[in-house]
């Protein structure tokens, strides 16, 4: 059984793809004001005030922890610079009780959700109070109950994961959707086929996001696909698709409601592209003067998506100078004064190694964890870490500290 | 008490989980409306309808994630990897996903309900890729449970418990068994317990653990040996991981000598952990070597699939090697 419709033809004709031209959806020039023919933008002032707020929130934090982590206090560090109007102005068009599920480069959904800065740090410095008990690298947050599922490295994983989230949701009849954010590297993974077809087959309310930012790493999109972007993909598999300008707020807002109506009132998945651009390495670990120049970094430094929000803001009258300054001191402060606090907790509890493997402690893994016990109360200044636990005396920790643990 | 063959007593199990909770989900390739290439899942959708019964398309990474996402979100999905041989492509889902979600996110988020079953195993001229036992790619994997069962009674008993258990679950069924294994089976809910190994049969002379298929093949040696005056104790583990060291051990004080059997290749099987372990524990009382009796370490062959495979005359010389020692 098939459901092709075809005409028939009788000499071989072949099609080549570059037939599907994919129109990019734009509201917001770069000087701030509506393009000719777009519709008056569905937000108003409170709610464009949150998400520049959020924006500039996720610009300071992202700013802040990379000198952090080039003056090794942190590991290991992430930007989302350059990438805030597409993770946020998504974020904002759904339900706060929607399900994300994000590739490692969406920080700035969190933030918009009102996920603190304190929380943050406990994750980044991997300290008692990070709710993933410093078991994973800086920047793989999650948050229940902001419905943002925990971050992992594995590429593209989450996305045939956001098929069953959102195939669940359905059958709860809730209303709710999933999104899936991932980069256009992530979109050449298998899992990124399963995800859309079984979506698609199995009619799962999810939104797949691809901020595609040009690069993976240091690969060029050249070198990543042949086709047009990810977004004629969707087409192969029968799926609703747009593309988006991913540094246009107002854009990128529009077309993720949209596609939330389409999930959720018809069950049926989306696929959005949001072109944009890695304004920042792709990590701390990473140099990009290595595979990209200059001028073209500073190219699309101009189209800075906070900067094109900012111009439409003050043009509203929404926005002043003296509010952008003391919303940047604030935030500054507030982050660096969260930055030591974090730093100045302890590390999570040696039992932590072996909890949460299973529901519950295996009587095999509570064996391995006495044995490593005894042998860390044999050499305790080697395992300083461990030791706090064995004896309060070998802390490297003030007292003050003790209480909260 | 009715007669069951295995994949009766599958379906029956699968039935009772579903009619019992509406968050039970069943899917995999041809798991819908035909029941699965070997009807495991007969008649479910009929029952329970396409939303909780259903074909998915063919891709095992897909199956996997797909499921991983309904376990986080709260669904217990059971989903069916047609032959063991291809649960490879999903080998990251299960491995990096499944088996960390959990212990990653600090237990904000788990998969708990997840379970994934799978025919495995040789004996039905299967060739390369219809008779594969991967247990021990898995059983490296902390955070997932593996479970064998050996007849119709403890597969219902096991896989029941297996979909209700608060951890994810790999259930591989040994498919030679599906149709040749017959036995009575309670027709109402019953569990086994996961991680517990049972003694099957009494023995003082030698112990001999395997699971799966590999137990009747056990069987029929100890019936050889026993004629012999060899008095055999044998142990199903039932569960791979974690495994009950606690009851080999015990058995092991009490006979002094071991051998351990699966059809999987040798080096790296699960036998080796077995071993190993048994060594470290029961080492001033063992009177003899612990043997292994497996495949060889060459692909699954299809021709010479009875010379290969670990069968009865090799487990019984292999008890008469250790006897006497």
């Amino acid at each position: 059984m098939t459901m092709t419709t075809t005409r028939d033809i009788y000499v071989p004709e072949f099609l080549a793809g570059d037939e599907f031209g994919i129109p990019t959806f734009r509201m917001l020039t770069q000087e701030g004001t509506l393009f000719e023919g777009a519709e008056p933008p569905s937000l108003d002032r409170d709610a464009a005030r949150a998400i520049y707020r959020a924006m500039i929130a996720t610009r300071v934090l992202d700013e802040r922890m990379l000198a952090a982590q080039r003056q090794g206090r942190l590991s290991f560090y992430m930007q989302c610079t350059g990438e805030e109007a597409a993770v946020i102005g998504a974020t904002a068009a759904l339900d706060d009780a929607d399900m994300i599920m994000a590739q490692y480069r969406e920080q700035g959904s969190l933030v918009y959700r009102g996920f603190g800065f304190d929380e943050f740090m406990n994750q980044l410095f991997g300290n008692e109070l990070d709710y993933g008990k410093g078991r994973q690298m800086p920047i793989h947050y999650g948050s229940r109950k902001l419905h943002y599922m925990t971050i992992s490295s594995p590429l593209a994983t989450q996305i045939p994961q956001a098929a069953g989230y959102a195939y669940g949701q359905k059958l709860a009849g809730e209303g709710r959707c999933t999104i899936t954010f991932f980069g256009e590297g992530a979109a050449s993974e298998g899992d990124f086929h399963a995800a859309l077809n079984m979506a698609a087959v199995h009619e799962a309310p999810v939104i797949f996001f691809c901020r595609n930012n040009g690069y993976a790493i240091s690969t060029p999109t050249v070198e990543q696909f042949a086709a047009d972007g990810v977004a004629p993909r969707a087409l192969g598999y029968r799926m609703h698709v747009i593309r988006v300008d991913g540094n246009d707020i107002l854009a990128v807002h529009r077309a993720t409601q949209e596609a939330r109506r389409i999930a959720v009132e018809h069950n049926k998945p989306v696929l959005i592209e949001a072109m944009t651009y890695r304004l920042a390495a792709h990590s701390s670990s990473d140099d990009p003067s290595g595979y990209r120049s200059r001028k073209e970094e500073e190219a699309w430094q101009e189209k800075d998506p906070i900067l094109r929000m900012q111009r439409w803001m003050t043009a509203q009258d929404w926005w002043s100078d003296d509010e952008e300054k003391t919303l940047q001191e604030q935030l500054r402060r507030e982050v660096l004064e969260a930055m030591k606090r974090a730093e100045k907790r302890p590390p999570p509890s040696l039992d932590t190694l072996v909890t949460d493997v299973y529901a519950e402690v295996t009587p095999a893994l509570q064996q391995q964890l006495d044995t490593l016990k005894a042998h860390i109360r044999r050499y305790p200044e080697a395992y300083p870490k461990g030791a706090r636990f064995l004896d309060p005396e070998l802390s490297r920790v003030d007292a003050n500290d003790e209480g909260e643990s | 008490m009715p007669t069951m063959n295995l994949l009766q007593a599958i379906n029956n199990a699968l039935d009772i989980a579903m009619s019992e909770d509406e968050k039970v989900l069943c899917f995999g390739e041809d798991v819908g409306g035909f029941g699965g290439v070997f009807r495991a899942t007969s008649h479910l959708q009929e029952r329970y309808g396409r939303a909780r019964c259903f074909n998915t398309p063919l891709v095992e990474q897909g199956i996997v994630g797909f499921a991983n996402g309904l376990a986080s979100q709260g669904s217990v999905p059971v989903a069916e990897i047609q032959f063991a041989d291809y649960i490879f492509p999903a080998f990251d889902q299960i491995v990096n996903e499944t088996a960390k979600f959990r212990h990653r996110s600090g237990d904000l988020f788990n998969v708990g309900g997840l379970t994934i079953r799978a025919p495995y195993g040789g004996g039905i001229s299967g060739g390369l890729y219809h008779s594969q036992s991967p247990e021990a790619y898995f059983t490296h994997t902390p955070g997932l449970k593996v479970v064998v069962p050996r007849n119709p009674y403890e597969a219902k008993g096991l896989l029941l418990a297996a979909i209700r258990d608060p951890d994810p679950v790999i259930f591989f069924e040994p498919k030679r068994l599906y149709r040749a294994a017959t036995g009575e089976v309670p027709e109402e809910d019953y569990q086994l317990p996961l991680g517990e190994a049972e003694v099957t049969k009494e023995g003082s002379d030698i112990t001999l653990v395997g699971w799966g298929a590999q137990m009747e093949v056990i069987d029929k040696a100890v019936a050889m040996a026993e004629k012999e005056g060899i008095s055999c104790e044998v142990i199903d583990l039932r569960t791979l991981l974690p495994w009950d060291a606690e009851t080999v051990a015990e058995s092991l004080f009490k006979t002094g000598r071991l051998v351990v059997t699966h059809e999987a290749p040798l080096t790296g099987g699960f036998a080796g952990e077995v071993a190993a372990t048994l060594q470290e524990r029961c080492f001033l009382y063992l009177e003899a070597p612990v043997l292994r009796v497996t495949g060889l370490d060459t692909p699954f062959p299809l021709t010479l699939e009875k010379e290969y495979l670990p069968d009865h005359l090799k487990v019984y010389e292999a008890i008469r090697d250790s006897v006497n020692y």
